[in-house]
């Protein structure tokens, strides 16, 4: 008696059970993808824009820096590699030194995935190498997506965790959002 | 591709010896237990009279001791604790004998361990005979090797069957192995500490020579990269350096200097190219190049978009570096 | 000296009525006020009183509130035996991929998720809870009382043992799956080499099954230290509540270690501690020393409930109590004590002392003894007793071939040096396997075969039995014996794949092919369940002509177990009964659910206990504990609002009802 009743009971909680799975199937996909190779064979990087100011609408085009930010690999990976290609060298795990701050708020050349692309591939006046050719461009917007983790602007479950290391700042995961501000072209000599 | 030697109880070196010599204790009197306890078990199956229904138990046992049984049992746990002790002397005493191989004129080697590959730097007092090279050693038959295992990202294991257990390489903490090979020949060793995604292909060749042959291998490992000899080896390094390339690897003698994979000078002598994850002729070399992902998908080398004739001039001076 | 179970029979004869029907006649026979006690003699009034105080509600309501310990235990089987074909098909996948050289069926990452889950699983989801759950289920029928001691911790456990289970699979499923491997080593679980959540599923995971671990734990030792029936002093305990209290104290000491060590890698992952990081001043093997500190006894909670089936179902088949039932108990608790000395032999190859390395191996050896004295008294019971040779039986004479294999290979990796060439190798994977499959899910099966007619009422087939015994046998030795030589032939565990040049290929095949024999061997096991529950033999109370107490009221048993609760006065007390002995006690009331607390040693009867009532508040706050631990795994604050909800559900489940109370108080009497 106890078990022909217990037993549809479970089986409905079973099928809910089922359902919520589904449901949620959709969310952690893309998080947790380990894109070996490049997510687009083919990768065209998107146009830069060095002016805050477009015609009619914003026309953003996020689609394929969000497929490194949003992924927790792609962010590792940034992370190792900003080790790796000594990025710390100038930039100093992001504090700044003889190169800016990168956790900060204050975007010289612009926050957006894009112009950090470029900064990155072309290289900037009073230093920046252009690192074009030289890195690959999966590794280059996987850098992207992790300098934008510096300044917290990358979801908290896709940041990287600390790292094995001495600890000299909060982990990407804890850091707070530094909402951009692009510093006007005078401001480029104010660095802390 | 070659196999290698691996076979725990075909020992190459003094160590491995020592261990097989603890397996020649274990087996038979291992097998010797689980056979007498089988053979006990089916006697008493085969004495015990067997029933059709289930009949009324018989509980005169719990009033009338058996002390014959009693007996038996007793002999059968001192037996067994016996030869447990036996075990347990000729496993310390081994213990002993691996840690008393004489070291003289020890060969020094610190073996890093990463996410995927091994990095072997041989010391010498010598500074300017110290040497890098990646994913295959060589040590001369007869002389004894320590090698310092650091661990670099994670937990890896270094494990060469034919020559010695393993020893893990823990980060922060760091512990040497000592081993010698007794006779030449190429041993296959492979990380036995499971590290990630390519846990399966972090394979160590340890190539046993006789020691002038090292010596002389030694020799060219200590020299700088051979310089590019036709048109295309010279674009080829050009390209290496101009390329992504020099990002990461290092070619002792050109401005390549990177640190973070394994060291390329002398690539074209080796047996296998990603850590033995295919074997080192041009076509196979191409391929990896091209697209590492394919063979060996989550290594830290990036595929490559490059044009076919870039990469048979980089692939040309490659495997130009003897 | 002969068996009166006829008049035991008599006591416990109750026909089985649609319930409904039930309540209304026990309405109709039983006034309001009236104070019915339970007692001897076929009392109808008493019977129905009792049955009507012990049932559940209806429907879902009723389905989540019950802390009845046959109906938790029986959820605690089932779901641990889906979690088991579950894994069990993973593996089935990983064969295949294993069965040929360089052979692309699942890719690394899927593949280290699909070893890293197998294990987990396994370990945390199947073995452990399986165990529990037949103890929480046995327990109090073998010790002749009503219920566990805190029925509503362990109705809690459940649900967290079931959140649990799922959050890990629906992990899986949405590719957030654990990938580090079931003991999840530091740096690779941590938070720089442990991408993404994956190692935060497997974090809170231990979490929720350790809990749930200690709560059925407590609730199994105590039910067993205080709640015995009258005259079952410690010396007339059936074995299998021995092995009960064995693990269940062991469990006490070790899970709070891997709690701990897993904590402590969800605080580095989450809020960026450094335990384990070495750069500042973290030890990477601390993990490893708190890991298998709890792993090496994890084991022995899976043997020991083991140990404690062979040694009931062998006196029943063969027809005559145990040889060295004291040796053996003695022996049991001898290895819970040695257990916790072991734990070094899985780091031989780490930078630890030799010389410490070297006690951890005499250590080793040492526990084979107490278990080398168990299967000697067991192998003297069968060659001196009549065979009564059935499908339970078979179960356990694979027991004594495939564990003291298994024994042998354990007590060879417990050498230092030997352990070098073989630690993780395919030697180990062949060793543990043996040890598990014969220590653990060979004796489980012949419980399922033995205790079924308890549980629902009618036997599993004979023959389908023995076809999946012989499959299964042969099937698990032609995939695990094979791994023996690979692993001597220096094939590590962990990888997704081989070269053809290895030479490893044919002893893979053969293994994959024993894989795809046992799978079929437990299709057929699935098949025989299904079909008896529906149309198998019907069992009596006592198929078997077994010994033990619960085989002394009906099968399946009523919700309230026993109609009075009976008096032992001997090991085996359906087999041996003086004739002017008391069968029973009787005098606790009918009408609210009142069990007898006895003393430790000698089991008198001490004081008079109500049952706390069945309530929602258990699977309300498992449910608030799973959604906190979700909770700060996404993000730090969510660690202390979290706690919020499962503090309001915690403090719910813990108000005093004014009914209850008032109940309470009219039962008191003066003594």
């Amino acid at each position: 008696m106890n078990d022909l009743r217990s037993g549809s009971d479970s089986a409905c909680a079973a099928r809910v059970t089922l359902a919520f799975i589904v449901a949620l199937a959709a969310t952690g996909c893309q998080r947790e993808t380990r894109y070996f190779e490049p997510p687009t064979k083919a990768v065209t990087p998107p146009p830069v824009r060095l002016s805050q100011i477009q015609p009619g609408a914003i026309a953003t085009n996020t689609a394929l820096a969000q497929k490194y930010e949003d992924n927790a690999y792609a962010l590792s990976e940034g992370q190792r590699l900003f080790r790796w290609y000594n990025c710390n060298g100038c930039h100093a795990n992001g504090g700044g030194d003889k190169g800016p701050a990168l956790m900060d708020n204050v975007w010289i050349y612009g926050s957006e995935p894009a112009q950090i692309y470029s900064t990155i591939v072309e290289g900037r006046p009073n230093g920046m190498p252009s690192f074009g050719g030289h890195i690959p461009e999966n590794q280059v917007w996987e850098l992207v997506a992790y300098v934008r983790s510096l300044s917290g602007l990358v979801s908290d479950t896709a940041a990287p965790n600390r790292t094995d290391t001495m600890q000299v700042k909060k982990p990407e995961s804890n850091t707070e959002p530094q909402k951009p501000v692009v510093a006007a072209p005078s401001n480029a000599s104010e660095r802390p | 591709m070659i196999g290698g030697m691996h076979d725990v109880q075909v020992p190459a070196g003094a160590q491995a010896h020592a261990i097989a010599g603890v397996w020649h204790w274990l087996l038979p009197i291992c097998t010797f237990v689980f056979v007498a306890i089988v053979v006990a078990m089916l006697v008493a199956l085969w004495r015990a009279p067997w029933l059709r229904e289930t009949a009324a138990p018989d509980v005169s046992s719990l009033w009338a001791p058996e002390p014959k049984i009693a007996r038996t049992v007793w002999a059968a746990v001192i037996a067994s604790t016996l030869l447990l002790l036996v075990l347990l002397a000729v496993s310390v005493f081994t213990d002993r004998a691996l840690a008393r191989l004489p070291l003289a004129n020890a060969l020094h080697v610190q073996l890093t361990g990463y996410q995927w590959w091994w990095e072997a730097r041989y010391d010498d007092p010598d500074p300017s005979r110290i040497f890098t090279t990646a994913n295959e050693l060589h040590v001369p038959v007869g002389r004894p090797v320590i090698v310092t295992l650091v661990g670099a990202d994670v937990i890896h294991s270094f494990w060469v069957p034919s020559l010695h257990g393993k020893k893990d390489l823990i980060p922060g903490r760091t512990q040497t192995i000592s081993f010698r090979a007794d006779r030449p020949g190429v041993y296959r060793g492979t990380c036995a500490e499971y590290c990630g995604y390519q846990h399966a292909h972090m394979v160590l060749y340890v190539v046993a020579d006789a020691p002038d042959d090292y010596a002389q291998w030694a020799q060219r490992q200590r020299a700088p990269a051979r310089p590019p000899a036709t048109a295309e080896e010279r674009r080829g390094r050009d390209l290496f350096l101009r390329r992504s390339c020099a990002m990461c690897h290092a070619i002792d003698g050109t401005p390549a200097q990177g640190q973070h994979a394994p060291n390329l000078t002398h690539v074209a002598g080796r047996m296998t190219i990603g850590a033995g994850t295919l074997e080192n002729t041009a076509a196979r070399r191409a391929a990896w190049i091209l697209d590492p992902q394919q063979f060996k998908p989550g290594a830290n080398m990036p595929p490559e978009n490059l044009p076919p004739d870039e990469l048979a001039a980089i692939n040309a001076y490659l495997g130009s570096l003897q | 000296m002969n068996s009166s179970t006829g008049s035991l029979r008599g006591i416990f004869r109750f026909s089985r009525r649609p319930q409904h029907a039930l309540r209304e006649q026990a309405d109709a026979v039983v006034g309001r006020g009236e104070e019915v006690l339970d007692g001897a003699g076929f009392g109808s009034k008493a019977a129905l009183a009792l049955e009507r105080t012990w049932q559940d509600k209806r429907g879902v309501v009723g389905w989540l509130e019950t802390n009845d310990h046959k109906r938790i235990g029986k959820r605690f089987v089932v779901t641990a035996f889906l979690f088991f074909c579950a894994a069990g098909i993973l593996s089935a996948i990983m064969r295949t991929q294993l069965a040929f050289p360089d052979n692309d069926v699942v890719g690394p990452d899927l593949y280290d998720q699909l070893f890293t889950m197998h294990g987990t699983t396994m370990m945390f989801v199947f073995a452990v809870p399986i165990m529990q759950g037949m103890g929480v289920y046995l327990v109090p029928l073998m010790v002749g009382t009503r219920n566990t001691a805190f029925p509503r911790m362990t109705a809690c456990a459940y649900w967290l043992y079931l959140l649990g289970g799922l959050t890990l699979w629906i992990g899986f499923a949405i590719n957030t799956g654990a990938d580090a491997g079931w003991f999840a080593y530091v740096p690779l679980a941590g938070p720089d080499y442990g991408i993404g959540k994956r190692a935060d599923v497997w974090n809170n995971l231990i979490n929720l099954t350790e809990a749930m671990g200690l709560m059925v734990a407590v609730d199994l030792a105590t039910v067993i230290l205080k709640m015995r029936a009258p005259g079952m002093s410690l010396r007339r305990m059936p074995i299998f509540a021995w092995s009960i209290l064995v693990t269940s104290v062991m469990i006490i000491f070790a899970m709070p270690s891997v709690m701990l060590a897993a904590n402590l890698a969800q605080f580095d992952r989450t809020f960026g501690t450094h335990f384990f990081n070495p750069a500042e001043g973290g030890d990477v093997l601390v993990w490893q020393h708190l890991f298998w500190f709890f792993g090496h006894p994890e084991v022995y909670f899976i043997f020991i409930p083991g140990l404690g089936f062979i040694s009931t179902i062998i006196p029943t088949f063969a027809r005559r109590p145990l040889f060295g039932h004291t040796a053996i108990v003695l022996s049991m608790i001898a290895t819970g004590f040695l257990a916790f000395g072991l734990w070094v032999h899985h780091m031989f190859a780490t930078n630890l002392p030799e010389v410490g390395k070297s006690f951890f191996t005499a250590m080793s050896f040492m526990i084979a003894i107490p278990t080398a004295v168990q299967i000697f008294c067991w192998i003297a019971t069968l060659w001196t007793g009549r065979l009564h040779l059935r499908v339970p039986l078979l179960f356990v004479l694979a027991f004594f071939v495939i564990f003291v294999l298994g024994g042998a290979t354990g007590i060879m990796v417990g050498s230092v040096p030997f352990d070098l060439q073989v630690h993780d190798t395919y030697f180990v994977v062949a060793h543990l396997h043996y040890v598990l499959f014969g220590g653990a899910v060979f004796p489980l099966f012949a419980a399922f075969y033995y205790w079924f007619p308890k549980f629902t009422g009618r036997m599993l087939d004979e023959r389908l039995g023995r076809w999946q015994f012989w499959l299964f046998f042969i099937g698990f030795n032609v995939t695990f014996f094979p791994m023996h030589l690979l692993g001597l032939d220096g094939m590590p565990r962990r990888i997704y794949t081989y070269g053809a040049e290895t030479g490893w290929g044919t002893l893979n095949l053969i293994a994959t092919i024993g894989a795809a024999i046992i799978a079929a061997s437990v299709v057929i096991f699935i098949v025989n369940f299904a079909r008896s529950l529906v149309k198998g033999a019907l069992a009596g109370d006592n198929p078997w002509g077994a010994a033990t107490l619960e085989w002394g009221t009906h099968s399946p048993p009523p919700a309230f177990n026993f109609v009075a609760v009976p008096v032992v006065a001997s090991r085996e007390p359906l087999w041996a009964r003086e004739a002017d002995e008391p069968t029973h006690v009787s005098g606790l009331s009918a009408q609210t659910r009142e069990g007898l607390v006895t003393t430790v040693l000698d089991a008198l009867p001490d004081v008079r206990y109500s049952y706390p009532s069945p309530t929602i508040w258990p699977a309300v706050a498992a449910v608030t504990v799973v959604v906190w631990l979700f909770w700060s795994n996404i993000t730090p604050s969510g660690m202390w609002y979290g706690l919020i909800p499962p503090a309001i559900a915690f403090t719910l489940w813990y108000w005093p009802s004014r009914k209850e109370t008032a109940e309470e108080l009219l039962l008191q009497r003066r003594p």
